[in-house]
């Protein structure tokens, strides 16, 4: 349950894992994020880092806080949308990374990647 | 503003220094753990904020207050050791513990005795340890005073205790008002409820951190911190 890799500070890890939630529909537009100590309890981090999490997802202006009401994901569809790239971004170039450390082409990363998707068809859900 | 302040603080035993000047100040709001080997200066250090001893040179103050052992007003501590009456059964300690503390929520000590899943009548001596350990939570997180100490309460408890403990913690501390103190050996299962950390080494903070920054600015666990700074590797920031 409290899966987090020790070189990263956990706010950041929480909000990652929120922002692919998001992404992948688990939370939809204008839902109602868990409170703070719930989500305490559930991911088993110190209600200081939720907030932490909650305050930085805020700024990224992905969720807003409804004084009194609570923490809930933006109906923003620009926001979103722009989230859905940036995450996509990300999972890209740590691929890429990793596969140019071990001295691979472009070239070969892209007909890998082709022939990966090739292979791979109907095996990966497409919505 | 509530705070722990440990100034100069030296404590001995006969012939043996416990703690060498200590200099040291917690701000409310926190949950800051304690680690380092066995003999170390952990428990000495929470019983001397506790005012279950007097240091040998130094003051150590709580809310500005000087320690005395009538801190007990505004200090909950866990004890590392079982101190029941056998004879009681789980309502009772309640009720006794309610008797003796003016702070002591008996509502919010029933919600935490349901999400410890503690039987009311059951007797303390037929407890398994890791229902007495999760019994001891009860006791001391229904206690509305600003400062929580807890000696070791993950020793020696099975994995599904432990982790019914640290959820505990989660959600029955007010973070708004009080500030907790842990010592523990579990350090992997306190990292992500600490907001900061205290090393003791031979009677020496030796390291204090804050644990997201420790991630943030050294890329390090506080498993591979204390490592590092045990071994000298790393320049000890106090």
């Amino acid at each position: 349950m409290t899966d987090f890799d020790s070189a990263t500070p956990i706010y950041l890890q929480l909000a990652e894992r929120i922002q692919r939630q998001i992404v992948r529909g688990d939370l939809k537009p204008g839902e109602k994020l868990p409170s703070v100590r719930d989500m305490g309890v559930q991911s088993g981090v110190n209600p200081n880092t939720v907030q932490r999490t909650y305050r930085e997802l805020e700024a990224m202006g992905i969720v807003e806080t409804r004084r009194g009401q609570g923490t809930f994901v933006s109906e923003n569809p620009e926001v979103l949308q722009t989230l859905r790239e940036s995450l996509k971004r990300a999972e890209i170039s740590r691929f890429v990374e990793g596969m140019k450390a071990m001295g691979f082409s472009d070239a070969e990363i892209i007909a890998g990647l082709k022939d990966h998707l090739t292979e791979a068809e109907g095996r990966y859900e497409d919505d | 503003m509530r705070m722990i302040k440990f100034e100069h603080v030296g404590k001995r035993y006969l012939k043996k220094v416990a703690l060498k000047d200590i200099n040291l100040e917690l701000k409310p709001g926190k949950i800051v753990g304690l680690i380092g080997e066995n003999g170390s200066g952990k428990s000495t250090t929470l019983k001397l904020i506790a005012g279950l001893i007097q240091p040998t040179s130094g003051v150590v103050t709580v809310n500005g207050r000087r320690v005395t052992r009538r801190i007990s007003e505004h200090v909950a501590y866990l004890s590392e050791l079982d101190e029941f009456y056998g004879f009681f059964t789980v309502g009772e300690m309640i009720a006794f513990f309610a008797s003796q503390y003016p702070d002591f929520n008996r509502e919010k000590a029933e919600e935490i005795r349901r999400f410890m899943k503690l039987a009311p009548d059951s007797k303390i001596k037929n407890l398994s340890k890791g229902n007495r350990g999760r019994l001891k939570i009860v006791l001391t997180l229904a206690r509305e005073v600003p400062v929580v100490l807890m000696d070791e309460p993950l020793s020696g408890l099975d994995p599904m205790v432990r982790d019914a403990i640290v959820k505990g913690l989660i959600s029955f501390i007010d973070l708004e008002r009080q500030i907790v103190l842990i010592t523990t050996h579990e350090i992997k299962e306190v990292e992500t409820i600490l907001d900061e950390v205290l090393l003791i080494k031979g009677g020496e903070i030796i390291g204090h951190k804050n644990v997201e920054e420790l991630r943030d600015r050294e890329n390090l666990g506080l498993v591979e911190w204390m490592t590092k700074v045990y071994a000298g590797d790393c320049p000890p920031t106090v």
